[in-house]
Parts: C-alpha cells; structure tokens; sequence
C-alpha cells in the first residue's frame, strides 16, 4: 500500500548543469562499458604505439619511431572517440529510441549535445592521459607548446564530432556502424597517423593531406616531433571540417 | 470507479492535489482538426480529441493514428495542419515548458541498451526536480529484482514495466503512455492498473492507449475510439456501451406467449421476438424499470420466465460494432 499523495503532481526540471553533468556522466560510462568501443579507443591505439615503436616494420623516417607515432596514435585516438565511436554509439541510440524518449525529458537538445561533448572530451583526456605515459615508458621526447597540441586537439575533436554526428543522424545504425569502421580503418591506413604520407604517390598526398585525420596528425607531428610554433595550415584545415561537419550535422540530423 | 477509501484519502492528502470532482472539468489535452500526413499516407485526418483530468484511453485498431496522435500531443511531431494544446501550451513551440510537466512512455525503446534498469530510471530522475523515490518505484513495478540487469536482457515485459517508471518517475501532471501493458503477464497488468489508479486518485492525469477493452473499461474516464485517422465515438465506457449497441434481455417461457401484447406493454424503441419455440428476446435499452414491465407482464398473463437474463453490451461489442469485424491492413 502507498502512501497518500505519493504520486501527487510536483514537476520541474532540475538545474541545467545538473542535468548536463548527469548525462555526460551516463555517456561516458555507456562508451566504457561497451566492448567494441573500448577496443576502438583504447586498445587499437595503445596496440598500434606499443607494436610499431617497439618493431620496425613501417620506415618512419629518420629519427625515433615513437616521436613519429605518438603524436599520429593521439590523433587516432581523437579520431576513434570523437568520429567512430560517437557516431555508433549515438547511431544506435538513436535506432533505439532513446534521442527520442530523452528529447521528452526536460533535457534540451542542446543539452544533450553539450552533454556527448563533454563525454567526448573526458573519454579524451583518458585516452591522451594513458598513451602519454605508455609514450613516456617508450622513450618518448615531446617538444612544442603544449596549449597549442591542445588547440590541435579540440579543433580535430570538433571536425570529426560533426561528421561523426552527421553519419550518425542521417543513416541506418548498422549503416553508421559499418562505415565508421570502414573510414576508422581507410584513415588509419592513409591519414599519416603510423604510415608517413610522403610514402603515398605526390597526387595522392595532396588529396589525404586534405582529410581531417591527416591535418590532425600532422599538425601534432608538426609541435609535438618538430616543436613548430603554429601549424597554420593544419588548424586551416582542421576548422574547416569543423564548420562544414558541426554545420550540415546542424541542418541534417534526424532524431529518430 | 474511485477506490473505497477515496474520501479518506482526499482529506489525508498533502500539497498541491486537486480536488478530484473539481478536477474533472479540466481539459488537459485539446486537439482539433489535427491532419498528420507522411508522405502520401495521411496518418490523422481531422481528429478532434478532447482530453479531460483523469483517465483517458484511446482505442482504435492497429495503423488507426493512436500513437501518431499521441506523439503530436507530446510535440514529437508538428501537425500539418490543426491545433493541439497540451496543459494549454503548444507542444511544438513551448516545448520547454511543457516538458518537464508531462511523462512519456513510447510505445517501445527509449532506453540505452547498455544501461542498468535501475541506472536509467535513477538517470530519469536526475532530470527532475522533485522525483519520486527511485527503489520503492521499482519495487512498486515488480523491478526490484531485475535493477542491474542491462536494458538488452530485461523482458520484454520488464522493459515495459522500467518505460513506465520511467514516464512517472518526475511527477508529471500528465502521462501519457503508449500501449502500456501490452505484452504484460496478468499480475504485471494488476500492477500498471493498480499505478494508473493510484495516479489518477493523486492527482495526475492519464492519456493511454490500449487495445485491451476491459482495461478501458476498469480505468479510463472516458474513452476515445479512433478509426482511420478520425475520432468516431467518445464517452464514459457507460455511455459508450449504452449508446452505440442495444442490450438485450432473454427469458425462457411456455411457446407461444402473445409477443405483440408484450410489445404494447413495452416503450416505444423496444423489439420482442420469440427465437426459438419457448425462447424470448427482448432488445433495447435495459434498464431496471424495462425489467420490471417485462416481469409484471409475464405476472399478469400467468407466466413464469425462466432462465431470465440481462446481456449489456461490453466495450468490445461497441469497438467491433463501431470499427467492423474484418481485419485491418
Ligand atoms: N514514421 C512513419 N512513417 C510513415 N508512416 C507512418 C509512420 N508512423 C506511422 N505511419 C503510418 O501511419 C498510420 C498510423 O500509424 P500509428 O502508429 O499512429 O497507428 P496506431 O494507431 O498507433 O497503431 P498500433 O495500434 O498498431 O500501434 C499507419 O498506417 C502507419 O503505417
Ligand atoms: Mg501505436
């Protein structure tokens, strides 16, 4: 037996911070919790830096391989994040019905997007936290300014969280979930995050040297091997992904 | 169909809950003229639904426009053309406001399928400002049990159950649920029932939909039969049951009784026919005093009805009668 007036009306939405701090905090451990995507973000990349810079099988160029392939695994693991596991994870929440049944809570849309952000970048900071100190045990010496890796790393995380989001609005989930492995794979393999893009012919270069992965990765190679100051023509790149990414999710996204 | 201890309950009540009778005349939910169309299939077509505090099922056969109506009420879809108020706000324009005053339950999914029942209904509550206390919730709806248990391995009936916690968990004034015991084991059906009413006695109005008659009949105020885009019959399931059909009252006798004499004692828009050698049928509106004509009448000419019975019209004569017998595509 209940009480009386257990069920009495009393709504109200709670405190918009509060609400964003919940979800970020469920996303974040929806993407923990899921198999595919932990393989995704953390075990390929950390997989692929310990691999290549402990056995020489891609010539990086002169130097050491881990200051090559550190900078390009972060741009990975940006990519893998923000791009491959947002875009299945919010494929499928969105075939499930569960944008929908949150687009009736007194969430704001606008909040649930701050909120995957917010989940994006502390899955990020993880994952840049563990291959730093994995890099560090490899023997890894970084140069450059640090808050401009950072300004790197934002601009690449808001490039491919719009089309990650675009996908993911647009198509069927098991479409997003194909295709964003496909493009995680072809990017791996031709966006100079292990394999140097000068080992491409010149044409072919000129055209991946356009792909968001490739400005990421080189951008960081750029500060973090080379201690360039500001790689213009990367962060050039990477913010008009950003735009046109962030810009057509905007105009093309389907909630359910 | 209020419980027995309404009284009591009403005078033990706290807070902001409204008198019931009071209540009543409060519309809730206004929708008119409502056109839905996707693409070349028109959805609602026309659908004029008024929705009062309290219960209000609406029934209609599969592809009727239930949930499409439903989902415009809750702002999900922009009309094409019509007008929809939900607790006097545009669900489209005044989103903001409306949402956290209602509960939505869909008519499936919505949840992550990832997520623990308990960590999502906990998630839900978050979102509110004042919510209800999460574990006797789930222990009320039969969850106890199953709260760490991911979304992907509940039931298919738990799921329903955690969806409808779900929709109620924020105090909401009003609640719609899509189809909310479908698929439910009969004491999960007691239990949403037993809620629905629990809800209603508190205060909060209900908008549900069912193709269970008789969980029409037990819960709702009022109902709603929706056919082919178009509300076509609206009413207290008494009222329901009273006008769309006759009722009809049998009694045995000896063969051969005098039915035209019977038919004089009766009103006007009554029928009597002898079916079978012995075996007589009155049809029309059955209520105390035409059974007592009839008695009184059998008294007078020496007879003594056997096996005398009164045959009223459930919901789902009235629905079949109103929507047709043949299957819908
Ligand atoms: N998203 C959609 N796209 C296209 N057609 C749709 C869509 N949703 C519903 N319909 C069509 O609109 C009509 C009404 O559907 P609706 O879901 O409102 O029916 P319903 O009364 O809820 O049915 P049920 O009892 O089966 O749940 C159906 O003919 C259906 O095929
Ligand atoms: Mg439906």
């Amino acid at each position: 037996m209940t009480t009386v007036g257990t069920y009495a009306p009393q709504p109200g939405a709670a405190p918009l911070p509060r609400m964003i701090a919940a979800q970020a905090a469920l996303e974040t451990k929806m993407l923990l919790r899921n198999g595919e995507q932990l393989l995704l973000t953390v075990v390929i990349p950390t997989l692929l830096l310990v691999l290549f810079s402990s056995v020489d099988i891609v010539d990086t160029g002169k130097g050491r391989a881990v200051d090559f392939l550190t900078p390009g695994v972060l741009a990975l693991a940006v990519m893998s994040t923000a791009f491959t596991g947002q875009a299945i994870a919010t494929g499928f929440e969105r075939r499930y019905g569960v944008l929908k049944r949150l687009a009736a809570s007194p969430l704001p849309r606008w909040g649930l997007m701050t909120a995957k952000t917010a989940s994006v970048l502390v899955t990020e900071v993880l994952q840049v936290l563990l291959l730093t100190v994995i890099a560090f045990a490899l023997g890894w010496s970084p140069h450059g300014n640090p808050l401009t890796v950072l300004l790197l790393l934002v601009l690449g995380t808001a490039a491919f969280s719009g089309l990650g989001l675009l996908m993911a609005g647009t198509l069927k989930a098991e479409a997003t979930l194909g295709a964003a492995n496909l493009v995680f794979l072809l990017l791996l393999v031709g966006g100079g995050v292990i394999v140097p893009l000068d080992k491409f012919p010149q044409g072919a270069q000129d055209v991946l040297g356009l792909l968001p992965i490739s400005a990421l990765s080189d951008g960081l190679r750029a500060v973090l091997q080379h201690g360039t100051g500001t790689p213009w023509g990367d962060l050039g790149v990477l913010a008009v992904w950003a735009v046109a990414g962030l810009g057509a999710a905007g105009a093309f996204f389907r909630w359910e | 169909m209020l419980p027995a201890d309404f009284r009591t309950r009403r005078f033990q009540a706290v807070g902001g809950y409204l008198d019931s009778w009071a209540m009543r005349s409060e519309t809730v939910v206004q929708v008119q003229a409502l056109v839905k169309r996707y693409g070349s299939k028109t959805a609602v077509n026309g659908l004029d639904l008024t929705a009062r505090a309290g219960v209000t099922a609406v029934l209609g056969p599969n592809g009727a426009g239930k949930t499409t109506t439903i989902e415009t009420a809750e702002g999900y879809r922009r009309p094409d053309s019509g007008t929809v108020r939900v607790l006097g706000l545009d669900p489209v324009r005044e989103a903001g406001a409306l949402r956290p005053r209602i509960g939505v339950m869909l008519q499936s999914g919505g949840v992550y399928s990832g997520a623990r029942a308990e960590e999502m209904l906990r998630h839900v509550a978050k979102l509110h400002a004042r919510p209800l206390d999460v574990d006797a919730l789930m222990e009320r709806l039969g969850l106890g049990s199953c709260g760490r248990t991911s979304y992907r391995r509940l039931s298919g009936g738990q799921q329903q159950r955690l969806a409808l916690a779900m929709a109620v968990v924020g105090r909401p004034e009003l609640v719609f649920l899509d189809e909310p015991t479908a698929g439910l084991d009969p004491q999960a059906r007691r239990a949403t029932w037993d809620l629905v009413r629990d809800l209603r006695a508190d205060g909060v109005s209900v908008i549900l939909t069912t193709h269970y008659m008789d969980e029409a009949e037990q819960l709702a105020d009022d109902v709603a039969v929706i056919d082919a885009g178009r509300v076509i019959a609206q009413g207290s399931p008494e009222q329901l049951c009273r006008g769309g059909a006759e009722n009809t009252l049998r009694f045995t006798g000896r063969p051969g009784l005098d039915v035209g004499s019977l038919l004089k004692a009766l009103p006007a828009d009554c029928s009597a026919a002898e079916l079978t050698p012995g075996a007589y049928r009155v049809a029309g509106k059955v209520d105390p005093q035409l059974l007592a004509t009839v008695t009184s009448w059998c008294a007078q000419h020496g007879v003594m009805p056997e096996k005398i019975s009164v045959e009223r019209h459930t919901l789902e004569d009235v629905f079949l009668e109103l929507t047709g017998k043949e299957l819908r595509s």
